[in-house]
């Protein structure tokens, strides 16, 4: 849950895992934990240790959606608002930029792109999500303090105490925020908090067919996220705004803002 | 073509951030007259000097009502003062507010004291209340009136700089947002300042004309000869720099004015070229400037001040509209427009706004029923004299 910073486990937890514990064995030791995240059994798990960190391969993007889905199903992401989406990039001969993402709750692309086919020279899909920046505008801009920096690194809303103002949805430079028809506080992804408190992958990068995103710990020399950041070129979003985010786009296009 | 961010399709800010500047402004600018009176000493503006000081303040009750209306949790909207993220330009408001507040409550009540006493020498429940406004003590001479004046004035002066605070801190929450290019400048501080003082001049001419009008009381001459130059002149200042922003940017010709020209001439040009410059600045400067600098006759100049005020009410009104709104209709992917016409009858919608700002007017008359902010047939000067 976005604000619950705990990292004891309750006992409702306990018993919880106990009923799962065959299940989360495997999880443990297959691909769907977090790069170089430990799990709620390891006997000492500091969090603060942690930062975690995201990486799109923009090239690997089928532009299914898949991740939009999930995201909305672990979520319950109101219909119309995005804690993460898919946009979709057309360059056109004359240098034109043609750019949409996919219309409905479930995200499909049609295959009308709205512009002749032959004059498209260039076409790939960017997934967007929070940036989770260094130095979150949106942070710094909530009146209350309802919107936060957890110990590991994850900007969190505590909805408990949001007011509601939508002033860090105005100042977030990547149109991540909203404010949530349903609970009337501002709402963004929160990687999956909840899930990867647990050693688990956050639901998007899960449901990625293709491992278009990739997270992990950027503190873990040795992990996934650091080794494929040492290895490859990459940018951030708008990184003039001075933000720091922690999402890197790997081999990113110019045209993507 | 156009793309925007899908969360942008829905406007965050609407009618009711729209208001909530205009109704602080209308505060800073009513207050600012009433100093220029309890301050500077400029008498010709007696007449209008108590009336201000009661707008400042009915208006100020009401400021934080849209806001309200506005917050999500609005039960929680104590937060922002129990638990102040001080990084935020937005967490000193109820500082800010409450502190404004306190200052324009104890100016009033020590430079009407005199006539709440007046009024609790009566009998009845109007006559209670007002004893209980004065603390229950009805002695009244000239050292008490002397006291009660210079402490109005040191609270009239120190009202000045909160009141620029109050209404600076308004256009600083706008300007500091760095991802806004329509709303990331320095400038808009100074711009949201100079446009409050006019906005405040205007709503005090149009209301002063209006209840002498209908209750047939002869208007004060020197008085709003007075407020037709001070409106004239801080008109003049606050459209200059509202063209010299955007005139500095379009000259730079940087990457943000693609944009920023796109945003203006597609979805801006109507309420921001023809009617917040050309029909609502531009007419108003050359009817002001002919009852400024031509000889004109009372009655046309105060027809033509009324209308220009008028008129003022409405650019400064259309400039926060353009500055709330216009800056949600640019979506930040910087690819796109959205669109956004307020509902009629929805929580903030315009029945709404229509309400919020017709109930401090409501108020005021409750106010003059109590004690008159228009004495015309008074005599006795009801405030002490500024000078000394």
């Amino acid at each position: 849950m976005a604000g619950d910073h705990h990292t004891k486990l309750s006992r409702r937890e306990a018993l919880a895992l106990l009923a799962a514990g065959p299940g989360l064995l495997l999880l443990r030791s297959g691909p769907l934990r977090a790069a170089g995240a430990s799990g709620p059994a390891d006997a000492d798990p500091d969090w603060s240790s942690r930062n975690w960190g995201y990486a799109i391969d923009p090239a690997k993007c089928i532009g299914c959606g898949a991740c939009v889905r999930a995201c909305r199903a672990e979520n319950h992401v109101p219909v119309g608002r995005f804690r993460t989406w898919v946009e979709r990039y057309h360059v056109l001969r004359s240098g034109e930029v043609h750019v949409d993402v996919a219309p409905g709750p479930n995200h499909v692309f049609t295959a009308d792109v709205g512009v002749p086919r032959e004059e498209i020279v260039k076409a790939f899909f960017v997934p967007k999500l929070c940036n989770h920046c260094e130095r979150s505008v949106c942070s710094q801009v909530c009146p209350v303090g309802a919107t936060y920096t957890s110990p590991d690194g994850v900007v969190l809303v505590d909805s408990k105490h949001c007011i509601g103002c939508g002033y860090c949805v105005q100042a977030c430079p990547y149109g991540t925020r909203f404010i949530n028809p349903e609970t009337h506080v501002a709402d963004k992804c929160t990687l999956c908090y909840h899930r990867i408190r647990h050693g688990l992958q956050p639901a998007c990068v899960q449901a990625c067919p293709t491992g278009a995103r990739l997270f992990g710990d950027l503190n873990d020399p040795h992990g996934m996220l650091t080794t494929v950041l040492s290895q490859r070129r990459y940018r951030v979003l708008k990184p003039e705004m001075g933000t720091h985010p922690k999402c890197f786009y790997l081999g990113l296009d110019r045209e993507v803002v | 073509m156009d793309f925007v961010f899908p969360n942008e399709v829905h406007v965050t800010w609407t009618v009711m951030i729209v208001l909530y500047p205009y109704i602080t402004g209308l505060v800073a600018g009513a207050f600012i007259v009433s100093s220029l009176y309890h301050v500077f000493g400029r008498d010709e503006l007696r007449p209008v000097a108590r009336f201000s000081l009661a707008s400042a303040f009915v208006f100020l009750c009401f400021a934080t009502l849209p806001l309200l209306i506005h917050l999500g949790h609005p039960e929680r909207a104590f937060n922002i003062m129990v638990t102040p993220h001080f990084t935020s330009a937005m967490a000193g408001f109820g500082y800010i507010y409450s502190a404004y507040l306190i200052v324009v409550v104890f100016e009033i009540w020590f430079v009407m004291r005199g006539d709440f006493i007046a009024r609790a020498r009566g009998t009845g429940l109007v006559a209670l209340f007002c004893r209980a406004i004065v603390l229950f003590d009805l002695h009244e001479d000239d050292a008490t009136r002397a006291a009660d004046h210079r402490i109005a004035r040191f609270l009239a002066g120190l009202g000045i700089p909160m009141a620029c605070l109050l209404h600076g801190y308004v256009g600083f929450l706008f300007g500091s947002i760095k991802a806004n290019p329509w709303w990331s400048t320095p400038l808009m501080f100074v711009i949201f300042i100079f446009s409050a003082i006019v906005s405040g001049i205007a709503v005090l001419v149009f209301h002063y004309v209006v209840v002498h009008k209908i209750n047939g009381w002869k208007l004060d001459q020197a008085c709003l000869r007075s407020l037709g130059r001070y409106l004239w002149g801080f008109m003049i200042i606050a459209v200059s720099l509202e063209l010299l922003e955007i005139l500095s940017i379009g000259y730079q010709q940087t990457e943000e004015w693609e944009v920023l020209a796109e945003l203006i001439d597609r979805k801006l040009f109507v309420p921001y070229i023809v009617l917040q410059f050309l029909i609502f600045s531009l007419g108003p400067f050359l009817m002001l400037a002919t009852i400024v600098l031509l000889r004109v006759r009372d009655r046309v100049h105060n027809v033509v001040l009324w209308l220009a005020s008028v008129m003022l009410l409405f650019q400064v009104l259309l400039m926060r509209w353009n500055v709330v709104i216009g800056g949600q209709l640019l979506s930040k992917s910087m690819r796109g427009f959205t669109d956004y016409f307020p509902g009629l009858w929805e929580r903030e919608g315009l029945v709404t706004a229509a309400v919020v700002f017709t109930m401090p007017f409501v108020i005021l008359y409750v106010f003059h029923r109590v004690v008159p902010l228009f004495p015309p047939a008074d005599p006795r000067p009801l405030d002490v004299e500024p000078t000394g």
